[in-house]
């Protein structure tokens, strides 16, 4: 479930917030998630679930994914293909729903990448190589569980695998 | 070295002697477990998780307030099955039109001093207003903890606010959090604990302490924690007959950052469109024309709310370019507020009133706005699309604030229009 693989970069600001990522008056298709997807930050960029491609990034300053505990911001990102969002820092709670979903939320230096970059990630050597610079980050290492939880590919497999959580 | 409320807590429902940065699993006391605008997708996992009865269905609690009533047929779907899966498992139920899910917790006696509560809803740290350690997780985790009863933490650092001195007439304790929000910042408080003490918060009601903790989350604080004083004891007192233990920080704890505040040099206070952390002295935007305006919400719908607001409204009438629209947060403030004649002056000054519950804060569907409007409200986010349309503005103030500029039809200073 660790991904290892080249994408391209769709870039945001600060604090995004999972309004954005989600807005509530899409909640109606809550139960239909393609469709919810297709409403992805599209107050930020409207254009942007029409044009991600699978295996592209979204890169962000800090604090994305502030607001609300909406489990479905992470899940509309991860249903639109996009291999894993790197960011400044998270919002803690977009983050833990992040990981318990097994989608990596990547904490990183974002300020060098910009819209149309090509970056390859190497999550279990915790490095983004931005291949249009060229420049290499390192990822911030996860805290054990949180590791554990994303290779097991979310929390339901890690329970399921550990029998409680499992913290190293 | 002491330790701080957080870790105090956390100690107690780890079972292990945790400090700041400490990873542990912890045995929750109680779990909002989930509101009608996501309960399903919670259903889906813990079914995934296979596990067939809540941890302790006596301990676990979900609530249809978030769109109610329904604004469509998929809504009422999302609402019927919380209220399908809550029976199913024999959890409490807070009905549609009982309030908002923190609100109605607190008010039956659920929140308890030193209690741990995650709840399916960011603005779960409103517990704090009674001692009680209440954070916000999304479906996946909540699944777990119903049906495990236990969650992973890292335990927090905190940051310690210092109340000192009393609010001047006219200021409130939303424009106190509002003007902590602005020097802490958005996310100056990421995986932080904001513990809030000190002399100065003797003098707050809890319907006030709850305003302040509620709003910790707009700082990216896991929990934002009054301590414990004779008013949270007489406030639960009242409504729980259950034990509980109120938890103070020892003097030598240890903090990330101390800031004090004094309240008397606290002035009413706003946030502009766009971002929570954008606050002004209201001065600054004073003359704004505003075209909508809100009471009500986890922060700002209690009691104390609409008593104050009546006072801005009490002989007047709501501007005619101006729709001031009123949502208790709950049954019981409804029909507190009815007894003593508040609901009359907000309906006599021309105000709509809509039944208890979320309303138009989460912009599901009910009381969306139109393109242009420019909203002020008690709300806690004034994000872009926040109230369910991008093309408008929100202002985030009191209660009493709103209030005035509902009469002026533009932003105006809230201590020009009390009473003598």
């Amino acid at each position: 479930m660790i991904p290892t693989g080249e994408g391209s970069v769709h870039r945001f600001a600060d604090d995004v917030s999972t309004d954005h990522i989600t807005s509530g008056r899409y909640r109606f298709l809550a139960r239909d998630l393609p469709a919810l997807a297709t409403h992805c930050l599209e107050d930020l960029d409207p254009d942007f679930a029409r044009r991600v491609q699978p295996g592209d990034f979204v890169v962000a300053g800090r604090n994305f994914g502030c607001g609300s505990s909406r489990e479905y911001a992470p899940r509309v990102l991860q249903a639109l293909g996009v291999q894993a969002i790197i960011a400044t820092s998270f919002a803690r709670i977009f983050f833990r729903n992040a990981i318990n979903i097994g989608f990596p939320a990547i904490e990183a230096e974002t300020a060098g990448i910009a819209a149309g970059d090509r970056l390859r990630l190497d999550l279990a050597a915790g490095t983004i190589e931005n291949l249009s610079r060229p420049t290499t980050v390192t990822c911030r290492p996860y805290p054990p569980v949180m590791l554990a939880i994303l290779r097991d590919g979310g929390l339901v497999a890690h329970l399921k695998r550990h029998g409680t959580y499992w913290l190293g | 070295m002491g330790r701080t409320i957080i870790e105090k807590i956390l100690c107690r429902t780890t079972g292990r002697d945790v400090r700041a940065g400490d990873l542990a699993v912890a045995s929750v006391d109680f779990a909002l477990g989930g509101v009608d605008s996501s309960t399903p997708l919670t259903a889906q996992v813990f079914a995934e998780i296979g596990v067939p009865r809540l941890f302790d269905p006596g301990r676990v609690a979900f609530a249809v307030d978030h769109a109610t009533p329904a604004p469509n047929e998929a809504i009422a779907g999302m609402q019927q099955a919380t209220r399908e899966f809550a029976r199913a498992m024999g959890a409490i139920l807070i009905e549609e039109g009982e309030g908002i899910c923190h609100q109605v917790l607190l008010e039956r006696g659920y929140v308890r001093p030193g209690m741990m509560i995650p709840g399916a809803d960011s603005h779960s740290c409103t517990y704090g207003g009674v001692n009680a350690f209440g954070t916000g997780i999304g479906s996946t985790d909540m699944a777990a903890v119903l049906a495990t009863g236990r969650m992973w933490v890292r335990v927090p650092e905190s940051i310690r606010v210092e109340l000192r001195g009393g609010l001047r007439p006219g200021v409130t304790a939303k424009d106190v959090i509002l003007r902590v929000i602005g020097e802490i910042g958005a996310d100056g408080a990421n995986y932080q604990a904001v513990e809030f003490g000190g002399e100065g918060l003797a003098g707050l009601s809890i319907g006030e302490r709850c305003t302040i903790a509620n709003m910790a989350i707009e700082m990216g604080a896991k929990t934002g924690l009054c301590e414990a004083d004779p008013v949270t004891d007489a406030w639960v007192r009242a409504r729980s007959a259950a034990a509980y233990e109120p938890v103070a920080p020892d003097r030598d704890a240890r903090y990330s950052l101390v800031r004090e505040f004094d309240l008397e040099a606290v002035s009413p206070t706003i946030a502009r469109p766009g971002r929570v952390d954008d606050v002004v002295p209201i001065e600054a935007v004073i003359g704004t024309r505003v075209t909508r305006a809100f009471i009500g919400t986890c922060t700002n719908g209690r009691l104390e709310d609409l008593r104050d607001a009546a006072r801005a409204l009490r002989g007047r009438r709501v501007h005619p370019d101006v729709r001031l629209l009123l949502i208790p947060a709950s049954r019981q403030v409804l029909l507190d507020a009815m007894a003593e004649g508040v609901i009359q002056t907000f309906l006599e000054a021309g105000a709509v009133l809509a039944p208890p519950g979320c309303g138009p804060c989460p912009g599901i569907g009910v009381g969306v706005p139109a393109d242009g409007d420019v909203i002020i409200a008690s709300m806690n986010r004034n994000f872009k699309g926040r109230m369910g349309n991008p093309k408008a503005d929100i202002y985030l103030a009191s209660p009493l604030a709103v209030a005035a500029a509902a009469v002026a039809g533009r932003i105006v200073d809230p201590r020009e229009v009390l009473e003598p």
